[in-house]
């Protein structure tokens, strides 16, 4: 942020040739190869990469907080001129926390379940505030009060339980802050919240930065986080840092090959017509002794020169890259472009539709486990789902989706409404001639990982929804057919004779979607197929989907909580707070104009990948309430900038604004 | 948390159904109080008329369920269903087959079996706890890997050689306890000793062996990786962090068992002659009492029952997560 | 005619059953990666493979002992082949001296004399209080007391002997068609393990050796009140451990893994009645459920005396019973893991993809979820084997154990305790059950270790 008079930045943090090593000794993995770098004081420098590049190691060895299987094995660590690598145990301690804090991934699990918050940041102003250390809770409150915690009387004593995934971030950073370090690494610190709570502890933590000044050392593999947060980027590929730059000259003109290919793979709205880019290949495994580039088998540029030595380090240590090319000479291929239907302007007869369907989960309490209220995850909804097209249903984790794609789907029974499919009404449907339907309409799932029975073959994977609607004929047939579907995915034949747990996140995905295919359905629920995958590896999995789209006429109903693959692929939105839509409409329309406060918010939270683009703008305060109690009136009232007496009486009408374009949404209700 | 409380007591009384009938099948039903008769008057004097005495005496003459002699409710009371087994529901266990109440007894013979499970418990606790944190500190050299070996060790070794091997060891060749016998008083420690150490020592293995696990599993949490991130010592994360949140099993654990602490150890008392519960089971047992061994089965499901009960509960206590609904 | 008719004890036909069942398991896993991979990595565990070949060695004995027969005892008047009342085993038939070289009463190992004082009649008249000698023990001794030292020492040596060639023969034998010769084996770190077993292997036919040139000459460890070879019933008590530690586990399994899943995967009602009956049977202390069935099981026996052609049926039935007895009371625990598995899995993507194909409930038990805990079943099997050893020994000692007539090692301590307040202690029976029992033991504890790091996927994600 405050970039300061040239030359006269201090350096907080200092780390050069940084070699870290897991595994046995004779046959490590060398997750952190060479690693300089620089933070100076009042700066963000933003480590970014794809999953298991290192970066997090890199935070890990800096603490000396390594796992047990790890050690550094070269390099030097300076914080504010000190040799972190060669204290002693005792001295590093006073370090971590009082010199550098830490805040980590996963709030949820980083907290002791069972000490109350207050006591867990008192331990560290105890060890590092000699001033409060004696009567620590007046401090413990100030800090809670600094990092925006509401009402920290009530809360210093409550368990994390108590606190939502955004409070205990905020608690996190507490504890950091508690020794006033000059360096605060964060680790993919947003990565498991919600972005309209993202946006609140990034925004968090530039305020923090603005007031005590200390270096930021951020961690993450979100693009858009980078230009919202950094002042400089470090690219990190295979373990290495292969460029890095001002984060204005970085967006402007990346340079090395992995660093554009990761701007080209990254869905948006403009990309719709052509297709993303995708990187071929896997990342090494880096138990090997490297004497060629990294990023050579990968690379589309790749030169003679490419396979003949390492590559050097181009430019000034602070802002070059690693490559033997020259800038102007590394030229990439145009995009793979995916075959896209342009959406029928007439869509014709819905293919499914839900009208007011609700499933409501029993809250039984008393000595009778009598029912007393319900969560309502899913309350009075309405969608219709159209051959050969796209919704994609957004919103919030806890705010119904996925339950509203199983209800669907019938693997949830609905407690209310209708789903019709093909004339019947499907949450009437039992036994047999639901079983029939169930090959219309498939589901893939997000976590690649618990989508496949670990114990069968891919082969098997794949035909199990043949055999089980009986369509896959002798064996021969049904082996052509698994062959093939395979074959459709970009899988070799000899998948069929593997298991699941020898192919990557990716390319499992891909297996899922093949066994989603098996059956010919004319419908498929995509619950986030790729939240759990990198970009470049979600780019293949979005052209896949998109081309198969094309070429089969599916219709997708897309749950999704990521803005930029909904500009990419959807061709209506549906967006969904607290177990409702509160907006539909064709995607330009939603996401250009957004007409619902909610909308408004969440869309403005999403970071951009522009650095330009660093909007002030409307941030929503507070957690989404719970589905068990929710809000009178309108839902989203308590945390509406612009609610009004009405919205707290009555839940608001559906009011089109154009054509297919719905909001509900009392500040609509003049049109009419 | 009163609802919770009220719903388990109410779904114990079912399982105490439960367990009733399976007894009352068990040594009613499978075999004949006219079998169980001849198997204790031996084979010499198995007359009709010494069985039907034997049953007399004991109440073992009735119809099992329905007495269609009897009139009214005595139909249904005047059973050996009614009066064997029903009767348990009010703790009212009868006559032993020998003829002394068992109610009494047994009121009598709890108090030596608390002397020695109490104090086995808590100092068995305070060892394992001691030295499994011991090898969590130390973990990964060759101090854990030898505490290991130790443990696996001393949990292949039977109950009955430690209490064999600290009898003739620490009784007859070192001469310092008394190797059996019990005592009220203000002599009973001297008695209490042996087993004490001896029930100590063989919990050992598979105690510390087990506490050792539960701290590696909370170790590498994440929360004690920000408890390290904030500067705090080993020791204190241990301390701290790692121990209260293994706490949780261990004392649940601990808490399940408290009630049958009452039944006492049927090895140890019976090895040194201590007239608690345990041995009480025993010698009805090998007596072939079968009253007794009634008796004790229910009793032993109603405390296992108020364990379960009492487990959860300390969940709610020991654990601010749990909320009992 | 044949010399000896074949006998199948109950327990016999269900080892059999266990050995095809363990047979066809291994044939199955042999070709699915899945399966193979956790036993490779138990394979490449030094102390899993030195446990192995400890465990092996008393399978082998515990075999032997399994295939029973009646010997041809004559010819009746028709020339039919008459066979003896008695059962005996092939063990019994190899270790023929062990079990007919009775003495009086107690002798101490190695000893050749008995332990007791008693009045001798001297051969030129008179009597005399000594130490008799003893009928067997150290028999071909001239000179007991100068002689037994060096007798006993050239015995030894040649026992070493014997194992030490036997091994050397075995290692040859092993390492004909391996590719890598001697000198690889001995040092490259793959074959550490191998190695390991071979060690623990030299130790246990040193052993071998040892018995048969000491134990038929010699009662290497003493006999007790009725004169009877202890090292004799030390090795028949190993069928009886093995047979509790593995039958039970195996009569429990299908209703623990059956009614486990179907708790897990239906829940509602079914899980209901499921937990209420698995939650009532354990509330019963499990000695004394073991302790009402076994008293029980007492009175009917007694009372049905004549449906038993034997007294070795007989105590085969009660050991039998034991065994179901010991798996109503144990199958609860596993009952209840695999419901929690089950409902954890049941929630799993894969489940779920299979509903909506439309795939039945039983397919989905079968194919997606019983795989997938099937490795609980499995380490709970290994590590419930050391246990029930163990339990052996305590129930015998309660008498609610196996037939007074059963070697077992429970058996041998309940008789030897009763001596402890003897001066001087008779201390060998207890030392020979508490060596047998815990080298077993130990052995199985260490490979149940390997086998449950090899097959938990929690613990390996750990490290």
């Amino acid at each position: 942020m405050s970039e300061g008079p040239a030359g006269v930045q201090e350096t907080v943090l200092e780390v050069s040739g940084l070699c870290t090593e897991l595994g046995p000794q004779d046959k490590p993995v060398r997750a952190v190869d060479g690693v300089d770098l620089h933070l100076h004081r009042g700066e963000t420098f933003v480590l970014v990469g794809e999953s298991g590049c290192g970066k997090s190691m890199i935070a890990l060895s800096l603490m000396r907080l390594l796992p047990s299987t790890g050690r550094v094995v070269q390099g030097e660590v300076r914080l504010q001129g000190r040799s972190l690598l060669d204290l002693p145990e005792v001295e590093m301690r006073r370090e971590r926390g009082g010199g550098i804090g830490m805040i980590f991934q996963e709030p949820m699990t980083s907290l002791n379940p069972v000490m109350s918050v207050g006591k867990q940041v008192a331990e560290a102003v105890e060890l590092h505030d000699p001033a409060h250390a004696a009567s620590p809770r007046a401090r413990v409150l100030e800090l809670f009060r600094q990092v925006g915690i509401p009402d920290p009387e009530r809360r210093i004593d409550e368990y994390p339980h108590q606190l939502s995934g955004g409070m205990k971030q905020r608690v996190m950073i507490a504890m950091a802050l508690a020794g006033r370090p000059g360096v605060l690494i964060a680790d993919e610190p947003t990565t498991a919240l919600d972005v309209t709570i993202q946006a609140q502890v990034l925004q968090l933590l530039r305020d923090l930065q603005a007031e005590t000044g200390m270096g930021i050392l951020l961690i993450t593999h979100d693009l858009g986080v980078v230009a919202e947060m950094a002042d400089r980027v470090g690219v990190m590929y295979a373990g290495q840092l292969v460029e890095t730059a001002a984060v204005g000259s970085f967006f402007k003109q990346p340079r090395h090959p992995y660093s554009r290919k990761l701007f080209r793979s990254l869905p948006d709205a403009g990309k719709r017509e052509l297709g993303l880019d995708i990187i071929k290949g896997m990342v090494p495994p880096l138990n090997q002794a490297f004497d060629l580039c990294r990023f050579r088998d990968r690379c589309e540029a790749a030169q003679a020169v490419c396979g003949e030595r390492l590559p050097p380090w181009q430019g000034d240590p602070q802002d070059g890259y690693r490559c033997h090319l020259a800038v102007d000479r590394i030229e990439l291929q145009a995009s793979e472009s995916a075959r896209h239907a342009p959406a029928a302007a007439d869509a014709g007869q819905p293919l499914m539709a839900a009208s007011d369907l609700r499933v409501h989960f029993p809250i039984r309490k008393g000595v009778l486990r009598r029912t007393v209220g319900f969560v309502k995850a899913v309350d009075g909804l309405d969608l219709a789902l159209y051959p050969g097209r796209t919704l994609a249903l957004v919103g919030e984790s806890g705010c119904g989706k996925t339950t509203v794609g199983k209800a669907l789907l019938q693997l949830l029974r609905a407690s209310g409404g209708r789903v019709d499919y093909d004339g019947a009404n499907l949450t009437q449907l039992r036994g047999e001639s639901l079983r029939r339907l169930r090959r219309e309409f498939q589901i893939i799932f997000q976590d690649p990982a618990s989508s496949m029975n670990p114990r069968m073959l891919v082969g098997d994977i794949v035909a199990e929804g043949l055999r089980a609607q009986g369509i896959a004929g002798d064996r021969r047939a049904e082996q052509a057919r698994v062959l093939q579907l395979l074959d459709q995915v970009g899988l070799p034949a000899s998948s069929v004779g593997r298991y699941p747990h020898e192919f990557s996140g990716g390319q499992r995905q891909r297996i899922a979607i093949a066994r989603a295919l098996a059956v010919k359905p004319r419908l498929v629920v995509c619950d986030e197929p790729t939240s759990a995958l990198d970009v470049s590896v979600q780019a293949q999995v979005l052209n896949l989907l998109k081309t198969l789209q094309a070429e089969l006429d599916l219709s997708y109903l897309f749950i999704t909580h990521n803005i930029s693959v909904v500009a990419y692929l959807a061709d209506e939105v549906a967006v969904m707070y607290l177990g409702r839509i509160v907006e539909r409409g064709p995607v330009e329309r939603v996401l250009n104009a957004p007409a619902h406060p909610y909308t408004q918010a969440l869309l403005a939270s999403v970071p951009v990948p522009d650095p330009d683009d660093r909007r002030e703008v409307l941030r929503l305060e507070g957690d989404m309430p719970s589905p068990a109690n929710p809000p009178t009136g309108c839902h989203f009232h308590e945390r509406c900038p612009r609610a009004e007496a009405r919205c707290r009486r009555e839940y608001p009408a559906r009011f089109e604004l154009e054509p297919q374009h719905e909001v509900s949404c009392w500040l609509y209700a003049q049109r009419d | 948390m009163m609802a919770y409380i009220v719903r388990r007591t109410l779904y114990a009384i079912p399982i105490l159904i439960g367990v009733n009938l399976l007894t009352f099948l068990l040594f009613f039903v499978v075999n004949s109080p006219d079998d169980m008769a001849r198997m204790h008057l031996g084979a010499k004097r198995v007359t009709v008329e010494a069985i039907q005495q034997w049953k007399a005496e004991r109440g073992y003459d009735r119809p099992l369920v329905i007495n269609t002699s009897a009139e009214g409710m005595r139909r249904f009371t005047d059973t050996i269903f009614f009066d064997k087994s029903l009767r348990l529901f009010a703790f009212d266990f009868g006559q032993s087959d020998s003829g002394r109440n068992i109610g009494h007894d047994i009121s009598q013979r709890m108090w030596p079996s608390l002397a020695i499970a109490v104090p086995v418990m808590l100092v068995g606790l305070l060892v394992n706890i001691t030295f499994s944190l011991l090898l969590a500190f130390f973990r990964g050299t060759y101090l854990d890997f030898w505490g290991v070996v130790l443990c696996v060790t001393m949990m292949s070794i039977s109950g009955l050689f430690y209490i064999i091997g600290g009898q003739v060891l620490l009784g007859k060749l070192l001469n310092l306890f008394p190797i059996s016998g019990y005592d009220v008083g203000a002599h009973a420690w001297k008695f209490l000793v042996l087993p004490v150490i001896i029930g100590v020592v063989s919990s050992i293995g598979s105690g510390s062996r087990w506490y050792r696990t539960l701290f590696l599993e909370e170790i590498n949490k994440d929360f004690v990786r920000s408890a390290r991130a904030k500067g705090l010592s080993e020791q204190r994360v241990l301390l701290g962090h790692v121990l209260r949140n293994a706490l949780i099993p261990i004392l649940t654990g601990v808490v399940v068992v408290l009630p049958t602490l009452f039944m006492g150890s049927l090895l140890l008392e019976s090895f040194f002659g201590v007239p608690g519960l345990g041995s009480y089971t025993i010698d009805a047992i090998e007596r072939q009492d079968f009253a007794i061994v009634r008796a004790m089965v229910f009793l032993g499901a109603v405390l296992y029952i108020l364990g379960l009960l009492m487990t959860d509960i300390s969940y709610t206590i020991a654990d601010p997560r749990v909320r009992l609904e | 005619m044949m010399p000896f008719q074949p006998v199948m004890l109950a327990t016999d036909a269900l080892i059999f059953l266990l050995l095809g069942l363990s047979g066809g398991f291994a044939w199955y896993a042999r070709r699915h990666a899945h399966l193979r991979a956790p036993w490779r990595r138990v394979a490449r565990s030094r102390t899993a493979m030195g446990a192995l070949v400890v465990i092996a060695l008393y399978v082998t004995i515990g075999l032997l002992d399994t295939l029973h027969f009646r010997a041809a005892s004559g010819t009746d008047e028709q020339g039919n082949t008459r066979y003896a009342g008695e059962i005996l085993s092939v063990l019994d038939l190899i270790a023929t001296p062990l079990r007919e070289q009775s003495e009086k009463t107690y002798s101490a190992p190695f000893a050749t004399h008995l332990y007791a004082r008693e009045t001798i009649e001297l051969p030129q008249g008179g009597q005399v209080r000594d130490f008799p000698r003893l009928q067997w023990g150290g028999a071909h001794l001239a000179d007991p007391l100068a002689d037994r030292a060096g007798d006993i020492l050239l015995r030894t040596l040649l026992g070493i002997g014997i194992g030490l060639f036997a091994w050397l023969l075995l290692l040859a034998l092993l390492l004909r068609r391996s590719a890598q010769g001697w000198r690889q084996w001995w040092s490259d770190e793959e074959s550490g393990p191998q190695r390991s077993a071979a060690w623990v292997g030299l130790l246990m036919l040193i052993l071998v050796g040892l018995s048969l040139t000491l134990a038929g000459a010699y009662h290497v460890l003493g006999t007790d009140k009725v004169g009877e070879d202890v090292y004799y019933q030390s090795l028949k008590s190993i069928r009886t451990g093995l047979v509790i530690g593995t039958l039970t586990t195996l009569v429990m399994l299908p209703a623990a893994i059956l009614l486990g899943i179907m708790a897990g995967y239906f829940r509602g009602w079914v899980d209901d009645l499921i937990q209420y009956l698995y939650t009532t049977l354990s509330s019963v202390p499990g000695v004394l459920l073991i302790a009402a069935a076994v008293l029980m099981m007492q009175i009917y026996m007694s009372n049905n005396q004549e449906s038993f052609n034997s007294l070795t049926e007989r105590a085969d039935m009660r050991l039998l019973f034991l065994c179901l007895i010991l798996g109503v009371t144990s199958w609860t625990s596993l009952c209840r893991l695999l419901r929690g598995e089950t409902l954890k899995l049941r929630q799993l993507e894969y489940v779920q993809a299979a509903q909506a194909f439309g795939v039945g409930h039983f397919t989905t038990l079968m194919r997606h979820i019983l795989p997938n805990v099937m490795h609980i079943v499995l380490i709970v099997v290994v590590l419930d084997f050391s246990g029930l050893v163990l339990a052996e020994a305590v129930l015998s000692y309660i008498n609610i154990g196996v037939d007074p007539n059963t070697n077992s090692w429970g058996n041998m301590i309940n008789s030897a305790r009763l001596e402890l307040a003897r001066d001087p202690l008779v201390w060998w029976s207890l030392l020979a059950a508490f060596l047998f029992m815990f080298v077993l033991v130990l052995a199985a504890n260490l490979f149940a270790d390997v086998v449950r790091d090899a097959f938990d996927p929690r613990l390996r994600e750990r490290s």
